[in-house]
């Protein structure tokens, strides 16, 4: 898998699929396609099907949450090709309303990545067979690995003796959940004047008591 | 099992004949069989099975985004308790990914070690997938004398790393301690005699009539299914795919490892049974290698903005003192970027993808466990079998909900 097979191979779909590639990068050895949204399953079928490409299978889906920016949920999918021994990341982005066509026609491996991706971000996607939940609970509420949701989330369990059934009760925490950044005040400060530094800027006047 | 909705089961007498209708029965997820915490919602047509759901997230912990609330190194410890019958394999995925967007490489020494513990794991997640695999369709020997077997290889885990099973050995640029002495040796005595362990299993199983029974012919996957599915691993070589990332994609030192890649040629329960019996035979080769070359050298790389400095420098060096310091509060800053990163786990390609947005925790860890991906396929492997016969699928699927819950 040599750099330049990846850029080749990289210049090959950024042709073939024209308009529908936004970008392709290399990083770190590694290729990377973001094609726009509506045309996933046209992309992901030329890949699967053209001879230099042949990606055969799909190894993942998942999304990548980004909340300051417009379209804050990024999908993306990890392609496997055994003919030519070679990966490939494909990605587009979308936000929390604007479903992204189904990978199910493809590969059917996509069946259950999606639904992962569903419930873990609530990245909706069309024409999929079964949309269901996957690893949450019965009944949850949220999408909880996107980033404005609280790692304790907002509901805890229990078994009640008296009702005879598990019950759900909002999470209280005997301590308030702590993150430290741990950024070190090196770094963190770098914007920060502290008294004395407007000597470092002051114009040398040259003229020294 | 236990019946959960039934749709008169005996319904309706028709002509002095019993007429069954099709019911559904849930499966799980308290049973031996299932492996864990697996709930399966069967629709049965008297003992064959039409369509099988499995409801998975039983075991579901949010390890992903707990990840992304710790430093790296603090995130290490996740990974053995995700495929749990296979800890280091777990870690060795996800240290890869932060040496390789950190662009650092272990020492060779360390590299070694990785590969010795790979395969000695890899040893002890097949023993325990055969001997359960059997255990599920009958046979309960190859459980007892596969465990003492396991018994013994976790020994080695716990003097190498202090705990028998979750770890914590691997670290981004080499390994936490080198080995203690005499363990060199243990090991080596160990792969002499194990051969004669496999060679017992095999007499229990290969060529058992009840075994042969119930393992050939069933859940048969043809190579276009595999791709389709997402398979990897034995489920892969077991449907006649000759592929192994330590072979096609080699890190660490696997590319000067002499070893087979045994592919099954019918795509069965049994092909995928005797893949694995023959991938321990090659994990001890590779051993007896690298017990034979293992170098001399450092086991972690000299940078301590990355490894721990020496205890005893700590005490007379100020500089060794503040990066001890700082590695335990803060950890290592790694550089804005992504990178997917796929080990040969013994379950299939076990792969971490991994964000960083340069601070001092992942941005995202996505983790690629192979069991989700093939417990997907349980479906259209048992369609038309008999309900035992998945009993038998899932075993040879060899899955664990640690990694496929996360």
């Amino acid at each position: 898998m040599s750099e330049q097979a990846l850029k080749e191979l990289g210049d090959h779909i950024a042709a073939k699929l024209g308009d529908d590639v936004l970008t392709v990068e290399l990083k770190l050895g590694e290729l990377m396609v973001t094609v726009r949204r509506p045309s996933i399953v046209k992309a992901l079928t030329f890949l699967r099907d053209d001879t230099t490409c042949s990606f055969e299978q799909l190894i993942d889906v998942t999304a990548v949450d980004w909340p300051e920016r417009e379209e804050r949920l990024e999908v993306v999918y990890n392609l496997l090709s055994y003919k030519h021994n070679r990966r490939i990341r494909v990605k587009l982005t979308t936000d929390e309303d604007t479903p992204v066509p189904s990978a199910v026609p493809v590969y059917n491996a996509a069946n259950w990545f999606e639904r992962e991706t569903w419930d873990m971000y609530g990245v909706f996607f069309s024409d999929h067979p079964d949309l269901r939940r996957i690893l949450t609970d019965y009944g949850f509420e949220g999408h909880p690995f996107r980033k404005d949701f609280p790692l304790t989330g907002y509901v805890e369990c229990r078994y009640d003796e008296d009702q005879k059934r598990v019950v759900y009760e909002p999470v209280r925490l005997t301590q308030d959940f702590r993150s430290f950044d741990f950024l070190s005040p090196w770094e963190g400060m770098t914007n920060v004047m502290l008294p004395g530094d407007e000597k470092a800027q002051a114009p040398d006047t040259g003229s020294k008591p | 099992m236990t019946i959960a909705t039934s749709a008169h089961p005996s319904a309706g007498q028709a002509g002095g004949k019993t007429q069954i209708k099709p019911y559904t029965m849930n499966f799980g997820p308290q049973h031996p069989a299932a492996h864990g915490v697996l709930r399966l919602v069967m629709e049965l047509n008297g003992e064959v099975v039409e369509r099988c759901d499995p409801h998975i997230g039983l075991l579901h912990r949010g390890t992903e985004k707990l990840i992304e609330y710790k430093t790296y190194i603090q995130a290490i410890p996740y990974f053995d308790r995700l495929d749990y019958v296979s800890p280091m394999c777990m870690e060795h995925a996800f240290v890869l990914g932060i040496e390789n967007l950190l662009q650092i490489k272990a020492p060779l020494r360390a590299q070694y070690i990785r590969v010795l513990f790979s395969e000695i794991t890899r040893i002890l997640n097949h023993i325990l997938s055969i001997t359960t695999g059997a255990l599920d369709v009958g046979a309960i020997t190859p459980a007892l004398w596969g465990f003492e077997e396991r018994e013994i290889l976790m020994e080695f885990y716990e003097r190498v790393s202090g705990a028998r099973l979750h770890a914590n050995y691997f670290r981004p640029g080499g390994v936490a301690w080198d080995l203690p002495a005499g363990l060199v040796d243990d090991i080596w005595e160990f792969t002499e005699r194990f051969p004669k362990f496999c060679d017992d299993i095999d007499n229990l199983l290969t060529e058992n009539r009840i075994f042969k029974q119930r393992t050939v012919d069933i859940g048969i996957v043809t190579k276009e299914e595999a791709f389709d599915w997402g398979f990897t691993g034995p489920m892969l070589r077991g449907s006649g795919v000759a592929w192994d990332l330590r072979k096609s994609q080699p890190y660490e030192v696997y590319d000067r490892m002499d070893f087979d890649v045994p592919v099954g040629l019918t795509g069965d329960c049994w092909a995928r049974y005797l893949v694995r019996m023959e991938e321990m035979r090659q994990s001890n080769r590779i051993i007896r290698q690298v017990l034979k070359e293992l170098p001399d050298g450092p086991v972690r790389v000299e940078d301590r903005k990355v490894s721990p400095p020496p205890r005893g420098e700590m005490k007379r060096s100020m500089e060794a003192l503040i990066h001890h310091f700082k590695l335990f509060t803060e950890g290592f800053h790694v550089p804005a970027g992504e990178t997917y990163t796929a080990i040969e786990a013994p379950k299939g390609e076990f792969g971490v993808y991994l964000v960083s947005d340069g601070t001092n925790k992942p941005y995202r860890c996505k983790i690629r466990a192979p069991g989700f991906a093939h417990l997907q396929g349980l479906d259209f492997m048992s369609k038309g079998h008999m309900l035992a016969d998945a009993v038998a699928n899932i075993a040879s699927m060899d899955i664990v909900f640690g990694e496929i819950d996360r």
